[in-house]
């Protein structure tokens, strides 16, 4: 009984101290993003990674879940002799739902898991030591201009993934099921407010914020790390946590988000 | 090696040359990792301008007291001082401050992998100096050259020997021309010839730049040649530390064997009647 005691008792502070350690990264890397000089460049490279090279992967799913949806949409549309409102269907699931989702689930598996990777091996090899010593600021040198990237191009992946998502379901809806191509559009611009693209927008922008924030945190505190966090093992772990972690947190944020939002 | 060594070689700490003042100070340090107590009031002074080499067997906590003077670990009771300064007591910001007077060499370099031979060496330039690139150039191929790293600025540390490696770690430690400069096993995993190759860079860069060096080494007894204080930590504490030649024939059980573990029984008398030691 004790040592059942105990075990919860252990558990629960190191969630806590945990829980407190993420928080901590997150203040101090938002504190260090307005210490002057800021640095550009750092940003704009982070940008290019994140964002940039993500590029095809979002056109690719965005193309096919539009497609998909196009498909979906028009089986069930039609049963209600609805197929005009195909449009909007699949302009308001991708813009409000889907497109900052996936987009997010996407750009982890490419970006979340390299940054965590790449941070904790910096931790591994001493790297993060060294830029302490040489008074370099690891937040605002190494996560900063992460974070900010992952603020700045979620949105704009996630707009890429709406509009060739919404040219996909145009292709199915229109060129394989002939819904008439006015229709299409006069839906979508009849039914997609300014409130729609808000939330996608905001989505986009906390799960930008989240998918950086906790896979650099878990590669920055792996030597912490309970199950051990060293050697290429420890990374490889790390990682996948990392991954698993923000995946769950970018669907509770989603539910949240739109449950305040709605 | 920067000052001649203690003629009081009976003292914990010997003491310093007229002018010399504390650099870093370790006053009952205590650590403890999980259950387990590595540093049991540890007690240590390091003077300005000196070499203080650490030794002990491996696992005794020897980088951990690195560690706790670069502000890397907090001790869990007990303070560590920098020109003065409490670590503990530094916020952030003087933390920085206090670190701008350090240069470290780690154990295994901790090279930027993803970046050039000349990144490195000028990664702090560029952080913490507002010099012009052409300024920063000048300076890092400067530092380069006094390590014989010339040709070497575009390759990757993934393309350069351990011997390399630790020279670019060193030209990266001394380009601020720090005033402490920390060695973490530096000569680890390099053969005899690029062992010496890093003690004469090591003297050289000593003489040139007058740094005080706190060195944490294995390589007994090569190493006492460089040292003007030997501090034996063992059981969590700083059992004794004195000047290379008092620390070879201290009677101190604990120095003793560590002596007679790596140095052998025969290297002592040796040293004694060579007087080895005494003409660093």
């Amino acid at each position: 009984m004790a040592s059942l005691l105990e075990k919860i008792g252990s558990e629960t502070l190191w969630y806590l101290q945990s829980t407190g350690r993420m928080g901590l990264f997150l203040l101090r890397t938002l504190f260090s993003i307005f210490h002057t000089p800021f640095k550009v460049f750092p940003v704009i490279r982070q940008v290019h990674f994140i964002g940039a090279k993500s590029t095809f992967v979002i056109l690719f799913t965005g193309a096919f879940t539009g497609m998909v949806l196009g498909l979906q949409g028009y089986y069930t549309l039609r049963k209600f002799g609805s197929e005009g409102f195909l449009g909007s269907a699949v302009a308001l699931s991708l813009i409000r739902e889907l497109g900052p989702v996936l987009t997010a689930l996407m750009v982890i598996g490419r970006a979340g898991s390299a940054i965590c990777a790449e941070v904790g091996i910096m931790r591994n090899s001493e790297q993060i030591d060294a830029l302490e010593c040489m008074a370099i600021d690891p937040y605002r040198y190494l996560i900063a201009p992460k974070l900010l990237a992952g603020v700045i191009a979620l949105p704009l992946l996630t707009s890429i993934f709406d509009v060739i998502g919404i040219v996909g379901g145009y292709t199915v809806g229109v060129g394989l099921f002939g819904v008439s191509p006015g229709a299409y559009f006069q839906g979508m611009y009849a039914s997609v407010v300014w409130a729609d693209v808000e939330m996608g927008l905001v989505k986009s922008l906390v799960f930008g914020l989240l998918l950086v924030w906790i896979a650099a945190a878990k590669g920055y505190f792996l030597h912490l790390e309970r199950s051990g966090g060293f050697g290429a093992e420890g990374v490889s772990r790390t990682t996948t946590d990392a991954v698993v972690l923000s995946s769950v947190a970018v669907l509770v944020f989603d539910y949240l988000i739109t449950s305040i939002l709605l | 090696m920067s000052a001649a060594v203690s003629d009081n070689s009976d003292t914990a700490n010997p003491a310093p040359a007229p002018g010399q003042e504390p650099a870093i100070e370790l006053i009952d340090v205590h650590k403890h990792f999980g259950r387990q107590e590595v540093l049991r009031g540890v007690n240590l002074t390091v003077f300005e301008g000196r070499t203080l080499v650490i030794v002990g067997a491996s696992g005794q906590g020897k980088s951990v007291i690195i560690k706790h003077m670069l502000g890397l670990v907090s001790p869990d009771q007990g303070s560590v001082r920098v020109f003065g300064q409490d670590l503990n007591r530094a916020g952030r910001n003087q933390l920085n401050d206090i670190r701008q007077n350090f240069g470290v060499l780690f154990q295994n370099a901790a090279l930027f992998d993803s970046m050039s031979v000349f990144d490195n060496v000028a990664l702090p330039l560029r952080e913490r100096t507002r010099g012009s690139e052409a300024q920063i150039r000048a300076n890092v191929e400067e530092k380069l050259a006094l390590m014989d790293l010339q040709g070497s600025e575009n390759k990757f540390p993934a393309q350069l020997s351990g011997g390399m490696r630790k020279r670019v770690g060193l030209a990266r430690a001394l380009v601020l021309k720090p005033k402490i400069v920390f060695f973490d096993e530096p000569t680890t995993g390099l053969d005899v010839s690029k062992s010496n190759e890093i003690y004469r860079l090591f003297h050289r860069t000593q003489q040139q730049l007058g740094y005080t060096a706190v060195i944490v080494s294995h390589d007994v007894p090569k190493i006492f040649k460089l040292a003007d204080q030997v501090a034996l930590l063992a059981d969590g504490v700083i059992q004794e530390c004195l000047t290379p030649e008092a620390f070879q024939l201290s009677e101190q059980p604990k120095v003793r064997a560590f002596v007679e573990e790596t140095m052998g029984r025969l290297y002592r008398s040796d040293a004694e009647e060579d007087g080895l030691y005494a003409q660093v």
